[in-house]
């Protein structure tokens, strides 16, 4: 199964996804592999942490009205550059610790 | 994944390709890999010399690599929104 896949090759793949659900309902800034940036309130994010956003409002207004009738939007995991959280929200000592012991001992357990 | 982009089948939608393009349609489908089924699509075109255009293209299947954004597109606003006084560079292609 796909998820189980990239779960043994990459175990910090379900660290970041159970870190994001922790940030649900917050506002976060998205700004994209071609620069744009997307501020907005987190609604959800998936196994491949594409995330959607609800009120939207593009950093940069001026130079990008394309989106003025866009209010919540969905953004594809491949093409996030940065996800900027407010700092607050984020206990960095604790992911730092998730991290570390992920590398030593995947969640799923090792392949042997 | 699929919970994400349900609530937006049968809503109009604008969708931001990789390559730079803006289309907006009707999403009538999508699967796993955020493949979609765009109905009545247009095409936005956008000059930094002249007002957007928009070339109607049909029913499109757009592959989900291909797709950076797709946002739920509010009617109201879009039609309060000048796009023929809209003279901007269109948007960037995303360097994957």
């Amino acid at each position: 199964m796909g998820t189980l896949d990239s779960i043994r090759s990459n175990p910090e793949a379900v660290l970041f996804y159970s870190f994001f659900k922790t940030l649900v309902g917050q506002p976060v800034t998205v700004e994209l592999k071609n620069d744009l940036a997307i501020t907005g309130v987190l609604v959800s994010v998936d196994q491949f942490l594409n995330i959607k956003l609800d009120n939207i409002k593009v950093v940069d207004e001026e130079r990008y009205p394309h989106m003025l009738a866009v209010k919540n939007c969905f953004i594809r995991g491949s093409v996030v550059r940065y996800v900027q959280l407010p700092a607050p929200s984020v206990d960095t000592a604790l992911l730092q610790d998730a991290a570390r012991r992920e590398r030593q001992q995947p969640a799923t357990g090792a392949r042997k | 994944m699929s919970d994400q982009l349900r609530s937006l089948v049968d809503h109009p939608v604008f969708v931001y390709l990789t390559d730079g393009r803006t289309l907006v349609g009707q999403l009538m489908g999508y699967d796993q890999a955020a493949n979609v089924i765009l109905g009545k699509t247009h095409e936005r075109i956008f000059s930094s010399t002249e007002g957007m255009k928009s070339v109607a293209i049909g029913v499109y299947v757009i592959r989900g690599e291909t797709i950076a954004l797709i946002g739920e597109l509010d009617e109201e606003l879009d039609d309060q929104a000048d796009y023929d006084e809209m003279k901007v560079e269109p948007l960037d292609p995303v360097m994957l």
